[in-house]
């Protein structure tokens, strides 16, 4: 009875929806993908296909959306992951830092169909990070001295050169996580973590793949990775 | 035990306990089959692991387990998972303890290339900036010719350059130099190898350490 009332107080009913539920911020792939429109930039999480939010990319796939910005580690491979819309013609520019484990992007970028933008690993992880933390970007040593670093400013800062490193931030972020609650909290699984903890910060409009969603308390608060203030839907894998 | 073996095997030899150690892609990859059994080092991958274990047996492959050549690992006792941005804040900041790394090319300074071939398009960096620039110790594991049967070790760079920091040890299959202010030292020549073989498949001048040695036959 007391952990009823403490939640009762916790959680006031202006916040629940008609039958006492909070309104859940779960929808489909398809509902996600209709917000998105061409044009648009967006942060999609992933190692290689690792963590990779699948079904929300194969949703867009099956969009009319084209001319897409993608900041990205990699654009999947051929005919997989973000590389169905690289053979699609529908990414009209790709940030990220490993592009060669696709050859259709390669071929791309030949053709002139698409630009793309290198950043080191570390470079791009920490500019997405600065762009979801309010920050103006940072100087980091990584780069200086290399083709990367032309045309970015130079500073020396005790004695060390450092390149100044813009943050980025997009219009969506499409993360995958293992489990959300219905507020929206995440937990990841093993190493498909890698850049949707940061994508999840970095957009206007942020949309969790998950392959679960429990109820709310079932995720201890220990083990949170991203609090549930940075998300705005969720979709279940697979999930229409 | 074949010739990247043998160059994985002496790179082993260079861990110490405890080291927080990233291997990167090729030859590097293979250290961890040679770390002495007396010697505990931890293995850093880049796409967000502490402590990554040996390669799993087929039927126990987890598809959200891979290291940063995408390959499937397992994780030991007391290892974590994180971000990209912390890992590379690991990086970075200084407390990775030691990177072995691949290489195309190292120059008289003991800087390299590794990331970029000159007359492609340059579309993957992924963390080789990263880590060379952020390792307190960084040692390059490499063939010493090309499959051309030309010098990787050259005066001047022809490749793009992966970072100003030089890295410390250089090991191939000829021979093992360090780093030094003044350019590359021959500290160590591999089994069979003359002086004169190593001096002729090396472009760039090199000095010769005072008590440098010849190999003895590295085991596992």
């Amino acid at each position: 009875m007391l952990g009823f009332f403490i939640s009762e107080r916790l959680y006031p009913t202006k916040v629940y929806g008609e039958e006492g539920k909070r309104m859940s911020k779960l929808i489909t792939c398809e509902e996600a993908v209709k917000m998105i429109k061409s044009g648009s930039r967006i942060m999609v999480g992933g190692f290689g296909l690792v963590g990779a939010p699948l079904s929300l990319i194969a949703a867009l796939a099956q969009s009319e959306v084209k001319d897409l910005e993608i900041i990205s580690n990699n654009l999947g491979e051929p005919g997989k992951g973000l590389g169905v819309l690289v053979r699609q013609k529908q990414v009209k520019k790709a940030i990220g830092s490993y592009f060669t484990s696709n050859p259709e992007v390669v071929q791309s970028y030949q053709n002139q169909e698409m630009e793309v933008e290198l950043l080191p690993q570390g470079t791009m992880s920490e500019a997405i990070r600065a762009g979801g933390a309010g920050l103006g970007g940072f100087y980091t040593p990584v780069s200086v001295g290399t083709k990367i670093a032309e045309n970015k400013e130079e500073r020396t800062i005790a004695g060390k050169k450092y390149v100044f490193q813009e943050p980025l931030k997009a219009n969506f972020a499409l993360v995958k996580a293992n489990k959300a609650d219905q507020l929206g909290n995440l937990i990841y699984n093993k190493s498909a973590r890698n850049f949707n903890p940061m994508m999840a910060t970095a957009a206007d409009v942020v949309i969790a793949e998950v392959d679960e969603v429990v109820e709310v308390g079932q995720i201890s608060p220990e083990e949170i990775i991203t609090p549930h203030l940075y998300i705005d839907f969720i979709v279940l894998k697979g999930g229409n | 035990m074949n010739i990247k073996q043998y160059i994985a095997a002496r790179a082993a030899k260079e861990l110490k306990d405890s080291d927080i150690v990233n291997l990167g892609i090729g030859i590097p990859t293979l250290v961890a089959d040679f770390i002495p059994s007396d010697v505990q080092v931890f293995l850093h991958s880049e796409n967000g692991i502490l402590g990554v274990g040996p390669t799993p047996d087929p039927e126990h492959i987890d598809q959200d387990l891979v290291n940063a050549g995408k390959m499937p690992v397992t994780v030991l006792n007391g290892s974590s998972y994180f971000d990209s941005a912390s890992s590379f804040a690991m990086i970075r900041g200084g407390h990775v303890s030691v990177s072995i790394l691949g290489v195309l090319q190292i120059d008289a300074k003991g800087r390299i290339a590794n990331w970029a071939v000159p007359g492609k398009s340059v579309l993957g960096v992924g963390g080789a900036m990263d880590l060379l620039e952020g390792s307190k110790k960084v040692i390059v594991t490499t063939m010493h010719t090309t499959n051309k049967g030309e010098s990787k070790i050259v005066k001047e760079l022809t490749y793009p350059i992966t970072s100003e920091r030089a890295v410390d040890l250089i090991i191939t299959d000829l021979a093992v130099f360090t780093v030094k202010e003044d350019g590359l030292h021959l500290i160590e020549l591999a089994p069979g190898i003359s002086l004169e073989e190593a001096q002729q498949k090396t472009d760039a001048p090199f000095h010769i350490a005072g008590s440098f040695k010849k190999g003895k036959e590295v085991t596992a």
